[in-house]
């Protein structure tokens, strides 16, 4: 499989490494040329010589997607620290480049689940974490 | 009519002073406290803190009830997410949105954003009407409708320069609506003949330029001035 990750932050780089090590072709997309560090952290050969891409730019760019490879990816994560960045960028890879499988990353739950409904498999870290909360002091989980 | 503006800059601002001075009632939406207490004398009720791409804001600020809704931020994806949720979510069926950079105007038309409004265009579009460099100028476009607005100034070579309006063969899908003249504009009757330095307006659908053209400025210069 071919995964494209925009957004090389914890989460992101974390994805990529484990997606790699995995057998995956793996590229990451950022606009900072430092969080290619990330990817590099903890590992014995660096990000490229394990296999991996690495693109500098901004994700809005179609230049910048183009060259990260969306034309023939797979899988599509947007996880940049914008949940509006994110949400248009996993749109644009699910209308324009037809990627079949779209994950983004969206810290407010409430537009979590509408998109979610809307097609977007959207993962809510803020959801999760209030759920975990919520279990932790046995309530009743509040609706969002 | 109620209309939501998000993003109180300088458009933002004065957008909803121009509809409240008309008569509509406004609701501007600001995201950055800072500015919002700037606003918040002038406007008072009418401003409201408070990030718009979050639905709870969107919802407080009454879109339910919303005939139109203005993304004006400095964020284009800001102002897509807005007008998308107010449009899907809200079904507000009028939405406008500014696009800060050109590039991005593709995303907006992508996931169904019209009309998205680039400053940028707008002025390389008046730049072109101040100086007809390519004798064409593209008045409006109705990019829903199919249809396009164009004026064209009159070259001495022209081969409709002294016919009447009605010997001229336009091809199917394009029509003079207006020539100017002589500083003055008029709606042409059937015998109105085409002079060398006529401005005229056709309308007609989006590809036919380059057809148009060769009726009526065939080097694609203006006419000698």
């Amino acid at each position: 499989m071919f995964v494209l990750i925009v957004g090389a932050g914890r989460v992101g780089s974390a994805v990529a490494k484990s997606a790699l090590a995995a057998g995956h072709e793996v590229s990451v997309l950022d606009e900072d040329p430092l969080s290619h560090e990330r990817l590099d952290a903890g590992q014995d050969k660096s990000w490229e010589d394990s296999g991996g891409q690495f693109t500098v730019g901004t994700a809005l760019e179609m230049d910048a997607l183009i060259q990260a490879g969306i034309e023939r990816a797979d899988v599509f994560i947007a996880s940049t620290a914008g949940d509006n960045t994110n949400l248009v960028i996993a749109q644009i890879a699910q209308k324009r480049f037809d990627v079949e499988k779209t994950i983004v990353r969206v810290m407010d739950p409430a537009r979590a689940s509408w998109y979610g409904e809307q097609g977007l498999h959207t993962i809510s870290p803020t959801k999760h974490a209030i759920e975990m909360f919520e279990r932790a002091l046995e309530l009743e989980p509040e609706r969002v | 009519m109620y209309a939501i503006i998000v993003g109180a800059g300088k458009v933002g601002r004065n957008l909803a002073r121009e509809l409240m001075s008309k008569g509509h009632e406004v609701t501007l939406l600001e995201s950055s406290r800072q500015c919002y207490l700037a606003i918040e004398e002038e406007f008072e009720h009418a401003a409201q803190y408070g990030d718009a791409t979050e639905l709870w804001v969107l919802e407080r600020a009454g879109i339910q009830r919303a005939d139109l809704v203005i993304a004006v931020t400095g964020d284009d994806e800001d102002n897509i997410l807005v007008c998308q949720v107010a449009k899907e979510k809200y079904l507000c069926d009028r939405v406008i949105a500014r696009v800060n950079n050109p590039r991005n105007h593709d995303h907006f038309r992508l996931l169904g954003i019209q009309p998205a409004v680039s400053a940028t265009d707008l002025i390389l579009r008046l730049i072109e009407h101040e100086v007809p460099r390519y004798g064409l100028v593209h008045l409006l476009a109705l990019e829903e409708e199919r249809l396009e607005i164009i004026e064209l100034e009159v070259s001495a070579d022209a081969p409709t320069v002294g016919l009447r309006v009605a010997d001229i063969a336009l091809p199917e899908g394009s029509l003079i609506i207006s020539v100017l003249r002589d500083g003055t504009g008029f709606v042409p009757k059937p015998d109105t003949v085409i002079e060398a330095g006529d401005e005229v307006l056709l309308v007609l659908d989006p590809g036919l330029e380059d057809a148009i053209t060769a009726y009526f400025s065939p080097n694609g210069q203006p006419a000698a001035l």
